[in-house]
């Protein structure tokens, strides 16, 4: 390396071209650095757009807002309450059912299903996150919520009265829509997310671990409910967590079938509302300062209620990834 | 029943559960599918494609729709997923080892799942507020805002695939990393962008929530991105909810085009990724 006449003939060919390829890799880092950061910005910019509209009604209503029942356009008093209950049971009732059928799904595809199946299963159930929401609306209210509301409605306000908590809940006349039906295409919707995580969490499991358990004589459920899940729990509470982010903003199949009454009510089976369908319903024709404010009012929480819960979620599916880098 | 045939019972009926679970989750995709080929499958004729939208009670069809979301959803697309795929680009090459990369990404995956409502009501302020009326261009930027969140995962995710040792061979000859980029990793992973951005493609051809604050309607036919612009979703959510029989027709022949189109998307890019993955 002291061959400096040669290095000398080199330089300035090799820095032209360098100096040029520098400043090219300058420009080209400086452009992806500039749009990563754009991300980063836009949901600044939202929450901070959300702030300037919201304010109006935020300095009128304050953190009151949180739990008033009133909606009244006319006399300009708005609460927030109605929609903000309407929201979480919906995603209650959405999680309740869609919990346990994911879990069945990731277990079959993982644990039961043979080789062949795998992927044809799996497929299907992502199709179902890729239909639009408006297809489930459509269907919820023209297709499911008569039938609901012919066979089964009466059929379970029957069978329930009485009861002490049941009773109360599945009481009133069989409309179809309503909580209850929200509840439960929310819950068909957010099942295949959910699914997913959990086959892919359920994935990493080193089979040495399921296999020891095997060869101690464990049944395929011992195994799934003695090894895989405690292994998994943090990736598994994530992707429930990310599923119930996926429902509590779900707007166009809820506005078909909640109903849109702002009305506070024991029943499931009654009309609601929910923060999404108040906002897809009103916006627009929203007049006066106040009535606008305070339904981007509504969306401010919205945002931030689904802001705690994926960054819950995003942040234990990352501890989850970190075990799963230290195994491998 | 002594320990032993508990253990199996359990077993058994856990499973059994398990499949029941699987069987009910597939029986509500074939009951949707089957509802929207019994319902919309009869109201499609050509009509549908050669006709405006009508009003109550005349005949008519989407053409006016369709044109509009296919717009609204090209527009999105071009102004999206070159913005999602340089920040993806910045997350896997030059991210690494920063502190802003992390960041970025974990607020990347909040405005993945972000509710799309808000993001129309963001734009909303953001555009049709200091416009002073809805267009075209508020819908399509709505629907970029969509796109990009996506893009951005898909490309960092693809690009992660590309081997190191592929960057290495192309720096040891000299290669500026601009030209590693765009050159050898961008062309090594290309079939997983595009998968990414046919997603994207298929996932805002759906959206409706955004564009009922940005886009608005237009019964008329109209392809000019600075006015109201009809659109898919937003038509068939006015029609659906309408008490006309014939416009109900309409959104069912408008739902099944949607459906079956986001559908077929979603195959094709899945088939993309297979043909990526047998390269390797």
């Amino acid at each position: 390396m002291n061959d400096t006449t040669h290095t000398a003939a080199t330089v300035p060919v090799v820095s032209k071209a360098t100096r040029r390829g520098a400043m090219a890799d300058a420009a080209f880092r400086g452009a992806t650095r500039f749009f990563a950061l754009l991300v980063f910005f836009s949901v600044i910019g939202i929450v901070i757009s959300l702030l300037i509209g919201a304010w109006p009604a935020m300095s009128k209503f304050g953190v009151g807002f949180l739990w008033s029942k009133e909606w009244n356009p006319v006399t300009d008093q708005f609460g927030g309450a109605v929609a903000i209950f309407g929201t979480l049971v919906s995603s209650m009732i959405a999680l309740l059912i869609a919990v346990p059928v994911s879990f069945g799904i990731a277990l079959f595809i993982t644990e039961l299903a043979p080789r062949w199946l795998k992927r044809p299963v799996g497929i299907a159930v992502e199709l179902l996150a890729a239909i639009p929401s408006i297809i489930y609306g459509m269907w919820g209210l023209f297709v499911f919520a008569p039938l609901f509301a012919d066979h089964v409605q009466p059929w379970l306000t029957d069978h329930t009265a009485g009861w002490p908590i049941l009773g109360a809940l599945f009481d009133g006349p069989p409309m179809g829509i309503g909580m209850f039906t929200a509840g439960l295409i929310l819950a068909i919707m957010i099942t295949p997310f959910i699914a997913a995580v959990m086959r892919d969490v359920f994935e990493i499991v080193p089979g040495v671990l399921k296999e020891s358990a095997y060869g101690l004589g464990a049944t395929t459920w011992e195994v799934v409910r003695h090894v895989v899940l405690p292994y998994t729990r943090v990736g598994v509470v994530g992707g429930i967590m990310l599923g119930l982010g996926r429902a509590l903003g779900e707007t166009m199949a809820v506005t078909f079938v909640i109903g849109n009454a702002h009305d506070l009510s024991t029943s499931l089976f009654m009309p609601g509302n929910t923060i999404s369908s108040v906002l897809a319903n009103e916006f627009t024709e929203a007049v006066g300062e106040i009535y606008t404010s305070s339904l981007i009012y509504l969306g401010l929480l919205l945002f931030l209620i689904t802001f705690v819960v994926l960054a819950l979620a995003k942040l234990l599916l990352l501890r989850m990834g970190r075990r799963a880098g230290r195994q491998t | 029943m002594n320990l032993y045939q508990r253990r199996r019972f359990v077993n058994a009926f856990n499973l059994t559960a398990s499949m029941l679970a699987t069987a009910f989750g597939l029986f509500w995709l074939a009951w949707l599918l089957w509802t929207l080929l019994s319902h919309g499958l009869q109201w499609l004729s050509w009509d549908v494609f050669t006709m405006s939208t009508p009003p109550p009670g005349s005949a008519g069809g989407l053409k006016n729709a369709i044109v509009g979301s296919l717009l609204m959803t090209f527009m999105g697309v071009m102004i999206g997923a070159p913005i999602g795929v340089l920040a993806g680009t910045f997350l896997s090459e030059f991210g690494r080892g920063s502190r802003m990369a992390p960041v970025i990404r974990f607020v990347n995956d909040i405005l993945l799942s972000a509710p799309s409502i808000i993001i129309g009501v963001f734009i909303y302020e953001l555009v049709v507020v200091r416009m002073g009326h809805f267009s075209g261009w508020a819908g399509a930027l709505a629907l970029a805002l969509i796109v990009i969140p996506l893009v951005v995962r898909t490309t960092e995710d693809m690009l992660r695939l590309v081997p190191d040792t592929m960057r290495e061979a192309a720096a040891a000859l000299g290669a500026p990393q601009w030209k590693v980029v765009t050159v050898i990793v961008y062309r090594a992973a290309r079939a997983g962008i595009l998968t990414g951005i046919l997603l994207g493609i298929a996932r805002v051809s759906g959206e409706t929530a955004p564009l009922l604050f940005t886009a608005l309607n237009n019964q008329f036919w109209s392809a000019n991105l600075n006015q109201p612009i009809a659109n898919l979703p937003v038509v068939i959510f006015q029609f659906a909810m309408s008490p006309y029989e014939d416009w109900q027709h309409l959104a069912w022949a408008g739902a099944l085009l949607i459906t079956l189109s986001i559908l077929g998307l979603n195959i094709l890019a899945r088939i993309f990724l297979r043909t990526r993955r047998q390269d390797y």
